[in-house]
């Protein structure tokens, strides 16, 4: 087992939702992030996808990984081990909400295979596992990711629907505004950081 | 095919630029910028990976059933990028500590899959490779221009050489995150800017042209 950090899995929660946030601070989960936040709705429902499988990934990455691939000794397959793991998450989600809410999946289902290679997934992860995060901490900090990119894609999503109407120059039109308005909330997020610290 | 292999490896480098055209790769971009020589490092992974990733996704591409493609096309980069991890490790453990999850971040680069589905998976081998190593190095060009105005106004230094005297107060804000985005989004709007203004000039070129040969026939 790991030697983890002394920190509450309440405080890295909060900590990787506001203060380092994966897209704002971490910069993970970008591509998606721009092509999706166009629209509202779809931007819920990819927030609402990716915290689900972040939290899971972490978990399930967390088990395999101290008692498997350890005990194994086979540390350098492990990127190959968690794009496995988060394939197959992807995929058994995919199946479990297509069985049980149909409503869900034609909501969720489109963004979903997606997801494999959002790379704020597997950038938690790998997060993880660097600091050595032991099993609950990596929960609370896979789910604080989660919503951390879920609340940063809503709010995005609400100021493009501003700009939209606005006159911006030609060159900077869709991409350019999009990266320049990220950067002034990542500033915004910035504000937070004096409140919690995390490695 | 020698013209073929210069006219791929344009179009890897500008027309096609994987930052500035196709806006793949972003993520990695903006969190490894703030370092030349970190940039440098992880520029060359990505080339590496994306290069004989997309030849050996070339060359195995009539092998792999359609259903499993994405996951094949994952696992074969993601062997590519722990060689680059190893390599790292071994070689330069420092360089890996710094850029921490990132290396193993190469694997869900959208510049690596993005290349292996629209160009690998229709193309011979030998193209494959040229075309991914031209978006490797069109990736790490607009990485390294960033990289250096990041690390000089941040630092005040570029590749760890100080260039300025103690007069200069680094503007601190370039070596934290809110300023690889603005500065993805000043390049990106300097070279659009510069591609529809070196369209509309041969548009007008050829709207000039035009009329004279029609002219003539009457």
């Amino acid at each position: 087992m790991p030697d983890a950090p002394a920190i509450s899995p309440l405080v890295l929660f909060l900590a990787s939702v506001l203060t380092s946030n994966i897209l704002l601070s971490n910069f993970l989960g970008t591509c998606s992030f721009i092509s999706i936040s166009k629209d509202w709705k779809s931007s819920f429902g990819l927030g609402l996808a990716v915290t689900l499988v972040i939290g899971l990934c972490a978990a399930i990455c967390w088990a395999v990984l101290y008692l498997v691939v350890i005990p194994l000794g086979i540390e350098y397959l492990s990127f190959v081990v968690f794009i496995i793991v988060i394939a197959a998450v992807v995929q058994v989600l995919e199946m479990v909400i297509d069985r049980f809410s149909p409503a869900l999946y034609l909501s969720l289902g489109i963004f979903l295979p997606l997801i494999t290679v959002n790379c704020a997934v597997l950038g938690a992860v790998l997060f993880m596992q660097i600091r050595k995060y032991d099993f609950v901490q990596s929960v609370a900090f896979g789910f604080g990711s989660g919503a951390g990119w879920w609340l940063a894609i809503m709010l995005l999503a609400a100021i493009r629907k501003r700009i939209e109407n606005n006159p911006v120059p030609a060159g900077l039109k869709g991409t350019g505004i999009t990266l320049i308005t990220i950067g002034f909330m990542a500033m915004a997020f910035i504000g937070f950081s004096g409140m919690i610290a995390v490695q | 095919m020698k013209g073929k292999s210069a006219k791929i490896l344009k179009d890897g480098l500008w027309a096609n630029n994987p930052i500035f055209v196709q806006v793949l790769g972003i993520c990695s971009t903006l969190a490894v910028t703030n370092n030349v020589r970190n940039t440098l490092i992880m520029a060359a992974g990505v080339t590496f990976a994306t290069a004989l990733g997309s030849l050996t996704l070339s060359a195995i591409k009539g092998l792999i059933p359609r259903k499993v493609r994405m996951i094949v096309q994952v696992l074969v980069l993601s062997f590519y990028v722990i060689l680059v991890d190893i390599v790292l490790r071994a070689y330069a453990p420092a360089v890996s500590k710094q850029l921490g999850p990132y290396v193993g971040l190469i694997i869900t680069n959208c510049i690596l899959m993005g290349r292996a589905e629209a160009f690998a998976a229709a193309n011979p081998p030998w193209p494959s490779f040229v075309d991914g190593l031209a978006n490797g190095l069109g990736y790490g060009l607009v990485l390294l221009c960033i990289a250096v105005v990041r690390e000089f106004l941040g630092f005040g230094s570029v590749l760890g050489i100080r260039l300025v005297g103690d007069w200069f107060t680094p503007w601190t804000i370039m070596i934290m995150a809110p300023s690889a985005f603005f500065l993805v989004a000043l390049a990106l709007w300097g070279a659009k800017s510069y591609n529809a203004r070196a369209e509309a000039r041969r548009k007008a070129a050829s709207a000039a042209a035009r009329p004279a040969p029609s002219g003539a026939a009457k």
